[in-house]
């Protein structure tokens, strides 16, 4: 067997080592999952009026939202900081040490916090369809969509992450980013139909991948009837592969180009400037 | 020299006239460094000299300025994975990989290795070499600094490399810590190594041949014994003259004495007389190289 495919088996070990790691480790998985079952506890708690125009409870409402939200922070975020934190450490140079030790590492991180994510909305969504009335877990069509839709926001979301990752020099910086993903959350219908929202906030909003994986999320979840509270009344499936198909194409071109610059500059000393940085901050 | 005999071993490491320039600070001044196939080679200096630079460079991590280098016949700004595959590296520190465990991390390295070496190390095989057998199943992070080094060369070591870099390998070791690695590089004899230091009696301990690089430049080259005597003659004279202490470095101390002592007879007095030590004349040689370095940019 060739290098290359040794190296994308030996990423699939990665990651599945990786994520094993993420998943026996209580601290690691509470800092994922705090975010979102606070948002459901606070939805639980003061949801009970209905959602605009229809009968139903905007707690309920809030779920695939609120699911949205946080795959976007997990693939998003959890991508950014391992790739940040992995140049601090010295893991990316390794890779670069070893031959296609790279390929094998960013298969190995994408693929391991792919999985992280999923693991994630499914261990907030099965209390979720126990606390929450008026889901739809008995359809079928409620888990091929959330299948494609999940994928196609990991797709999109994922190689973003990969770009803020490689981008950011350090984890501080990162904070910034965490701050522009708040302000997504306010423009994005997560907690409360987008349609509420002024004209051109709906626009901003339309434009990023969190509100169609929420608009996704929803059509699989909730009842037909909701599709009146989204833009058009439709869940307008077609518009959602096209938006999550674009970033998607978008965050794969421009992930390869700053990964590839990412690895190219890494060198001992680049680590050592970066601890040194590290090491002045903690002082 | 024995330049016939040079010529018929293949040459694993040549430079010739390397710099490399940050700004407007030449790092590297035209440095010629040769290794030979099995040969251990230090590169000795003081922080600074550029020790790291050129090790970064021809590991292929950094582009050089200037100059010719091949490293196994290829120049590093162009090596492959194939060539990637026949090089160990051990950087200055490494702190990656905390969460796995020793044996996890070295099964998962010897994967790549595969594809490109007729032998690969057995994980187990190389976690005993390097006497890790107690803590194969720990995790990274909780292992010793001296129990993360000897993991450090044993990942250097996964794909039996044509070639092993060591950059400062015993770099804030206890003594103790420090002979145990000295053993373990000892026991790779075969493998040509480059390593650093910028501790001359690791140097002289570990290396068949010694480079000392200051300020960007070679100032001498050869084995512990060639260069202590470059100035194995000159000796440091010490005596004490009405009261009055005298310290002078001769070439001849012995006629040197003899003469003091027609001179000056009984009024002589403490006197000492010491054979310049190789940390003798490696500082001497950093002294000076530092002193001319200084004159230029002056």
């Amino acid at each position: 067997m060739n290098g290359r495919a040794v190296a994308v088996r030996a990423g699939v070990r990665r990651g599945r080592i990786e994520f094993r790691h993420t998943m026996t480790n209580a601290g690691e998985l509470v800092g994922w999952l705090w975010l979102p079952v606070v948002a459901l506890i606070a939805m639980y708690a003061f949801g009970d009026g209905p959602v605009p125009g229809v009968d139903f409870p905007l707690g309920a409402h809030a779920v695939p939202g609120i699911l949205a939200m946080n795959a976007v922070f997990t693939g998003l975020m959890g991508l950014a900081m391992a790739l940040t934190m992995d140049r601090e450490d010295g893991t990316l140079l390794r890779a670069k040490a070893t031959p296609n030790g790279v390929l094998a590492y960013v298969v190995g991180k994408v693929l391991g916090k792919a999985a992280l994510t999923v693991a994630v909305v499914v261990l907030v969504l099965v209390p979720a369809m126990l606390l929450f009335d008026g889901l739809r877990p008995g359809r079928a069509s409620t888990w091929v969509n959330l299948v494609w839709v999940l994928v196609l926001g990991l797709l999109a979301v994922l190689p973003l992450g990969a770009i803020v990752g490689a981008l950011f020099g350090n984890t501080q910086s990162l904070g910034f980013v965490t701050l522009l993903i708040m302000g997504l959350v306010a423009v994005s219908g997560v907690f409360y139909p987008i349609t509420a929202l002024p004209g051109w906030v709906q626009w901003i909003g339309q434009a990023f991948p969190l509100y169609w994986l929420g608009l996704g999320l929803r059509s699989a979840l909730l009842p037909d009837a909701l599709a009146a509270a989204e833009i058009g009344g439709s869940w307008r499936h077609p518009e959602t592969v096209i938006a999550l198909g674009a970033w998607t194409a978008l965050g794969l071109t421009l992930a390869t180009v700053v990964l590839r610059r990412m690895a190219r500059r890494e060198s001992g000393s680049s680590v050592a400037a970066r601890r040194d940085q590290v090491a002045q901050r903690l002082d | 020299m024995e330049t016939g005999d040079n010529q018929r071993k293949p040459r694993v490491v040549r430079t010739r006239d390397l710099r490399m320039r940050y700004g407007s600070t030449d790092v590297l001044k035209g440095v010629d460094l040769t290794v030979e196939r099995g040969e251990v080679v230090a590169l000795l200096g003081p922080n600074g000299a550029g020790k790291t630079t050129t090790i970064e460079i021809l590991e292929g991590f950094r582009k050089r300025s200037g100059g010719d280098v091949e490293v196994l016949g290829v120049d590093p700004d162009h090596g492959d994975e194939a060539w990637r595959a026949r090089l160990g590296v051990v950087l200055q520190s490494w702190r990656d990989h905390g969460r796995w465990r020793v044996r996890e991390l070295l099964s998962y390295l010897t994967l790549f290795y595969r594809p490109y070496r007729e032998r690969v190390f057995d994980p187990d095989e190389l976690i005993g070499l390097v006497g890790l057998t107690d803590h194969a199943d720990r995790r990274i992070g909780t292992l010793s600094g001296g129990q993360r080094r000897r993991l450090d060369v044993a990942v250097g070591l996964v794909g039996q490399p044509d070639l092993l870099f060591l950059d400062e390998p015993t770099v804030g070791f206890d003594p103790e810590a420090r002979r145990g690695f000295h053993e373990l590089v000892r026991r790779l004899s075969g493998t040509t190594i480059l390593l650093t230091t910028h501790d001359l009696a690791e140097a002289e301990k570990l290396a068949d041949r010694i480079v000392i690089l200051v300020s960007g430049r070679v100032v001498a080259d050869g084995t512990a014994a060639q260069l202590a005597a470059r100035i194995a003659g000159k000796a440091e004279v010490r005596y004490r003259l009405h009261g009055e202490e005298h310290v002078l470095s001769v070439a001849d101390s012995t006629s040197y004495v003899r003469e003091l002592f027609e001179e000056h007879g009984k009024a002589v007095d403490d006197l000492e007389v010491r054979r310049a030590s190789l940390e003798d004349v490696y500082l001497a040689l950093v002294r000076e190289s530092e002193h001319k370095s200084e004159a230029v940019v002056a």
